[in-house]
């Protein structure tokens, strides 16, 4: 109901992404305002990754533009979009396997105290944070001195999501996050987005699961090889269409027709 | 219901102080896991063993010999490991001691210059070939390994040549007459007694730098960001490091190394041979790896390459005393190396590390 009333925080306009001569995105429009959750669904290979790449700056869109607060913005890097509260959980989790998990955690956002040359790490400080955080995901770590490596798979996503959380001030961006995630700690996820919403964060969720989609989506991108397929409120469509809409309709029926046992 | 609405409450999470799936480390071990552990052993057995097996070694001169060469290496071994550490290489170190020490005596002897103007117009030379090399290798994607070839061979080549053409030797003499030499030996060049040895001043650099490089690595923002850099370049640009300000930054902070060290010696023995440093790049990147740092980045220590270059430095000397064949220096080296890259390939999978 809510949806679209928001003021956009993140906003799109027929934005495009080309890798040398590869068409990876082109004309999508979409926003994201404060309270709202936008769904961003598609195919592998779509360009959902590439479209959150664009709001996330780490590279810029080769056509179209992108608005931070409806200004005309141009993203540098990833540096100036965290520092406008724009926080992104990416695919392949941006961590170093060899690096403990607390120094991860704060990879690029280094607590320090002293002035200039001196400054140092606040490192038990970072460490408890790190530990509380991550126990809020669910996720009781053995060790947050431990190379971010050993954590299984799991255990690495829900790092990467409180990080996300824990500094995303404004929009948080999360790129396939529930992937390896177990029920209960994908429940937690779906949970944190809720709560998320609820505090007035934009959030911009990526998924191939639409169960997973629809409970928290109030809006939803479907993407099919580079090209919008529409933007759909969550009162303009129910989960079955939107299913259907991302596995390109008639192929699915065929599919069901073809696995059922005859 | 209960353990699913406050995840931090559920039974058994955070709330034991121990936990059961942790398999206990004993502090030893986790000392032991420590990168500079394997270095830290090798040097204690090669100190003892030369100890017994010469008489020099242990003796007031002798220390101080096998103690100033592993210090300039040190140097340089600690630099080039904080570059390792941060993924690349560079083979324009060693050349770059020459080239430093060349630059202010012929600045000085040849031209008249004033040394302290000479000196740090040669450290600013150094320092815009150390940014060349690193903006080059950030801004092409080039692999540093040639980048910085290039760069040893560009230096190699104008250390002989411009020697040749400005003094028409291949050396540079008569740095003694250089007015503020003396006041410039008291920093680079003196001699201070410590318990009865003649600690040459540049075991106090070596010392300090290693203290600072170790600090910059554990203790500082930019530590963070150059094992993250050189561990997972792409994770450290996603998560807003500075990754190009700071990879810059270590290919200038080996030339500031290269600089120091060019200092050292010149003031040590005020002449600079053309040749100084050639050759020796190879060795500080031993050094580095003895001392622990993974050749692939992302992981070593200061005080890992600090031991490194005492071994070697104890090696060199350590041969000379026993009066073997020099050539045994080499063999050892080499021996050392793939003891030494088997050593940090254990320590990778011990960390338990996955693909
Ligand atoms: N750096 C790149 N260079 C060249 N092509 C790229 C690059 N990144 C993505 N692509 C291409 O752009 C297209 C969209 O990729 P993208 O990663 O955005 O897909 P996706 O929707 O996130 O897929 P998935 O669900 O598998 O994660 C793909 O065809 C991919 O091959
Ligand atoms: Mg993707």
């Amino acid at each position: 109901m809510s949806a679209g009333v928001a003021a956009p925080i993140l906003e799109v306009r027929g934005v495009g992404k080309v890798y040398g001569s590869v068409i990876a995105l082109s004309g999508v429009s979409t926003s994201v305002g404060a309270g709202e959750v936008l769904c961003v669904l598609g195919d592998n290979g779509a360009g959902k990754s590439t479209l959150l790449k664009i709001l996330a700056g780490v590279h810029p869109h080769s056509s179209g533009e992108l608005l931070l607060d409806g200004r005309p913005e141009h993203f540098t890097g990833p540096r100036q979009a965290l520092d406008a509260g724009i926080a992104t959980v990416y695919q392949d989790l941006a961590i170093v396997a060899l690096m403990p998990v607390w120094r991860n955690f704060f990879l690029g956002a280094e607590l320090s105290a002293g002035f200039g040359p001196f400054s140092r790490l606040r490192v038990a400080e970072m460490r408890a944070i790190t530990l509380e955080e991550l126990g809020r995901m669910g996720i009781d770590l053995r060790d947050v001195d431990q190379p971010i490596g050993t954590l299984s798979g799991g255990e690495r996503q829900s790092v990467a999501i409180a990080r996300a959380i824990y500094f995303g001030a404004r929009v948080v961006i999360l790129d396939e996050p529930t992937s390896a995630l177990g029920v209960k700690q994908a429940g937690v996820v779906l949970r944190y987005v809720a709560q998320a919403r609820d505090h007035g964060l934009g959030v911009v969720f990526v998924t191939h699961n639409p169960h997973h989609a629809y409970p928290v989506g109030d809006r939803f991108l479907v993407l099919n090889r580079g090209a919008s397929l529409g933007e759909f409120d969550k009162d303009g469509i129910k989960i079955d269409e939107l299913t259907r809409l991302m596995a390109g309709g008639a192929e699915l029926d065929s599919l069901a027709r073809e696995l059922e046992r005859g | 219901m209960t353990a699913l609405t406050t995840p931090s409450e559920a039974p058994g999470a955070a709330s034991a102080p121990a936990d059961e799936r942790l398999a206990r480390t004993h502090p030893l071990v986790r000392l032991l896991r420590r990168p500079e552990m394997g270095a830290l052993v090798a040097a204690l057995a090669i100190f003892v063993y030369f100890s017994v097996a010469t008489s020099a070694f242990l003796s007031p001169a002798g220390a101080a010999t096998w103690l100033y060469s592993a210090s300039l290496f040190g140097i340089m071994a600690v630099a080039v490991a904080m570059l390792m550490i941060g993924g690349e290489f560079d083979l324009s170190a060693g050349a770059m001691t020459g080239t430093t020490g060349l630059l202010v005596g012929a600045f000085t002897t040849q031209w008249g210059m004033n040394l302290w103007l000479a000196m740090l117009l040669a450290l600013l030379i150094a320092l815009s070939v150390g940014a060349f090399n690193g903006f080059l290798v950030v801004r092409t994607g080039i692999p540093s390994f040639i980048v910085t070839l290039g760069t040893f061979f560009i230096l190699q080549g104008l250390n002989l040549a411009g020697t040749k053409l400005v003094t028409g030797q291949v050396a540079i003499q008569g740095m003694t007459l250089v007015p503020g030499f003396d006041a410039g030996k008291v920093i680079f060049g003196s001699t201070i007694p410590v318990a009865g040895v003649n600690l040459k001043v540049s075991v106090f650099w070596w010392l300090g730098i290693t203290a600072v490089a170790s600090w910059i690595l554990l203790r500082t923002r930019y530590g963070n960001w150059i094992f993250a850099i050189g561990g997972q370049l792409q994770s450290a640009v996603q998560t807003g490091v500075p990754v190009k300000r700071t990879r810059i930054g270590l290919f200038m902070g080996t030339a500031a190394a290269g600089w120091l060290v060019g200092m050292l010696s010149l003031f040590d023995v005020a002449t600079v041979q053309a040749t100084t440093g050639i050759g020796q790049e190879f060795i500080y990147i031993i050094c580095a790896v003895v001392g622990g740092c993974l050749l692939t980045g992302g992981y070593g220590s200061a005080i890992g390459a600090a031991l490194g270059a005492l071994i070697y430095g104890m090696i060199l000397q350590g041969i000379v005393f026993a009066q073997w064949d020099n050539n045994w220096l080499k063999a050892f080296l080499g021996g050392m190396l793939l003891l030494a890259v088997l050593v940090n390939l254990s320590v990778r999978r011990q960390a338990g590390v996955r693909a």
